[in-house]
């Protein structure tokens, strides 16, 4: 395909000389042009002001190492659940399924594990109980991907369904109740309460994951194809790319963050909790959408959903740390959230009358 | 004047039905190169679905497809692609959050070398130089390819449209209405462009409404009514009566002696 490109263009160089490098482009750097144009930079500010507002208030009790640790270890989870939402969410869809994935993936393993030395299980079983958790959860996603490709059923349902249907599986073979020896003391010794260098391993990970898929959305021709698909998908047909396929494999690329999820739910309580992760996709959709990521697709970033998880993390911590009730959290959460999409609503619509 | 030459592209008694509704009834096309190529016709005559056949994106019922002579058979848009055949879409098809550039590069971006690009990180300077030597070519003054299209004004998208057709087709591209949603200026330099890029020797198939615009950049025209070509004329040596006639058919018969007849020559 590129050889195609080059064949061209030669020819065209011939005729007119090249622009100077640089010479049609502004002096604002340009990671710091794209930084504010996709509106996480607002969200940062938010951030800040929140830490900033807590610091002060709750002079050195906030921002302590203990708090910090804190805040990033109950984010971990929803961070990487939300790396994969925010591809979901760029492509136009939504994934409802999350926390049922999560649950059925970390059922599929625990049971494993309870098979097969329960607490006391090696590192073998270890292993394996992981690639059953991730293999769980990207064949579910798969599967909702295939159906949300076909075109004919919207995510919301197809999600929706998946929802009940993880859950109700998860709730058949557990009998509804969580099993006792679900998690190996090694993988919660390890994942669960491990530190590298001062930082729990659930942070690390978390951190890798983002990292990555950051990347692959900022730099590769998959994130373009993705952002591509939920800008114009007809335009993507067009040109080539397998629409399809391509949305398989983000549905399938969520199903596995679950399943990761899954793992280090497990590492860090030790249990599969059926019945607590009934909100963790509104949750991680807040997330995601207070991050700058566009509800109609064809925006958004992984650094924004960074930020946007943070946010209820740090309000959360900061509250109780100052001694108002957290519930508050939740009320601001869900103005802020409505403040997001309203003002993402209105940078459409001022950018197409432009 | 065109009959010496190998038709560059062409199509021979294309049928096309939908449902109960026979959109091509055996039409026939014929391009050569480096030349403008009008394709008129009222509404419902059949011009989208005969240019969605020649460019792969319907597949034809009955008849045949030809390019360079080699009858050609397209799975799909890309099947015509690599052939060297690109289409403008009315709707523009593109991408309104990525930038200029990423719309050029859309489905054929550019990776980077080695393990980078087999992970298929993007070569983001290459396709922006490229991208900037594109547009500047089409002398398209866009002060940013790395703003995203929807900033752009009506024209400008349009030129992102024209660009990427033009940087990768070597045969053929179909033009669909290109003018339809510009102003004055910008028309005038979408006509220009069309006019250059068919001086490079690549076809243009240009579908259009707009008579004199059609008379004034194209080199010839066909006419489509009823799902047949019903005539071809040379520009030069026609009028707008004689095309409407001919799209109408209120001056069927004029309009086919006048016209250099194609009708029976499509019987082979």
């Amino acid at each position: 395909m590129t050889a195609d490109s080059k064949e061209v263009r030669p020819a065209a160089a011939q005729q007119q000389d090249p622009p100077a490098p640089g010479g049609t482009r502004t002096a604002v750097p340009d990671w710091l042009r794209r930084a504010a144009g996709i509106g996480e930079l607002w969200t940062f500010v938010i951030l800040v002001v929140l830490v900033a507002f807590f610091t002060i208030a709750a002079p050195g009790k906030f921002f302590t190492q203990y708090d910090l640790t804190q805040i990033a270890v109950n984010a971990a989870i929803y961070l990487v659940l939300g790396v994969g939402m925010t591809f979901v969410i760029i492509t136009a869809g939504i994934d409802l399924s999350i926390g049922s994935v999560l649950v059925l993936a970390a059922v599929a393993a625990g049971e494993y594990n309870i098979h097969h030395g329960g607490p006391d299980a090696g590192w073998g079983t270890v292993a394996v109980c992981v690639v059953i958790a991730l293999a769980v959860g990207a064949g579910w996603g798969v599967l909702q991907g295939a159906v949300v490709a076909t075109g004919k059923v919207p995510p919301l349902i197809v999600t929706l369904g998946g929802l009940g249907a993880a859950l109700g599986i998860a709730e058949l073979a557990t009998g509804g109740q969580d099993p006792a020896g679900a998690a190996a003391t090694h993988l919660q010794n390890s994942l669960g309460f491990g530190k590298v260098l001062g930082i729990p391993w659930l942070v690390v990970l978390a951190a890798v994951v983002t990292a990555v898929f950051g990347l692959v959305l900022g730099a590769t021709r998959f994130g373009t194809h993705t952002l591509a698909i939920g800008s114009n998908p007809t335009a993507v047909r067009r040109a080539g790319v397998g629409v399809g396929r391509h949305l398989v494999t983000v549905y399938g690329l969520m199903g596995l963050l679950a399943g990761l999820g899954a793992v280090m739910w497990l590492a860090s309580y030790g249990t599969t909790s059926i019945a607590g992760h009934s909100t963790d996709n509104l949750k991680v959709i807040t997330a995601v959408v207070l991050g700058g990521t566009s509800l109609f697709g064809g925006r958004g970033s992984v650094l924004g959903t960074v930020i946007g998880v943070f946010i209820p993390a740090v309000l959360t911590t900061g509250l109780i740390v100052i001694g108002v009730q957290q519930y508050w959290q939740d009320v601001a959460v869900g103005v802020v959230l409505v403040a997001a999409v309203y003002v993402d609503q209105m940078r459409r619509k001022t950018r197409e009358q432009a | 004047m065109a009959s010496a030459r190998e038709p560059l592209l062409a199509a021979h008694g294309v049928v096309k039905r939908f449902g109960h509704v026979q959109a091509l009834q055996g039409a026939d096309f014929t391009a050569y190169a480096g030349e403008v190529v009008a394709l008129i016709g009222d509404n419902g005559a059949g011009k989208s679905t005969l240019v969605n056949v020649l460019s792969g994106v319907l597949a034809p019922d009955e008849g045949e497809v030809r390019v360079e002579g080699q009858a050609v058979r397209f799975g799909g848009p890309m099947d015509a692609q690599r052939h060297g055949l690109e289409t403008v879409y009315q709707d523009l098809s593109l991408a309104p959050d990525l930038d200029a550039a990423s719309n050029l590069y859309l489905g054929r971006e550019v990776v980077r070398g080695g393990l980078l690009g087999r992970l298929g990180v993007l070569d983001r300077p290459a396709m922006r130089r490229e991208a900037v030597r594109a547009f500047a070519e089409l002398g398209v003054e866009l002060n940013d390819v790395t703003a995203p299209v929807t900033t752009l004004s009506g024209g400008q998208r349009q030129s992102v449209a024209v660009a990427r057709a033009v940087a990768f087709a070597n045969k053929v591209i179909f033009m669909d209405e290109p003018t339809a949603a510009l102003g004055v200026v910008q028309r005038a330099r979408v006509l220009d462009t069309v006019r250059r890029v068919a001086d490079r020797g690549i076809c243009v198939v240009l579908i259009s409404h707009n008579m004199p615009e059609v008379l004034s950049v194209s080199d010839r025209v066909e006419v489509l009514r009823l799902g047949r070509r019903v005539a071809s004329f040379t520009a030069a040596d026609t009028t707008i009566e004689e095309l409407v006639g001919a799209m109408t058919g209120s001056l069927d018969e004029p309009a086919r002696q006048n016209g250099s007849l194609r009708k029976a020559e499509d019987g082979r």
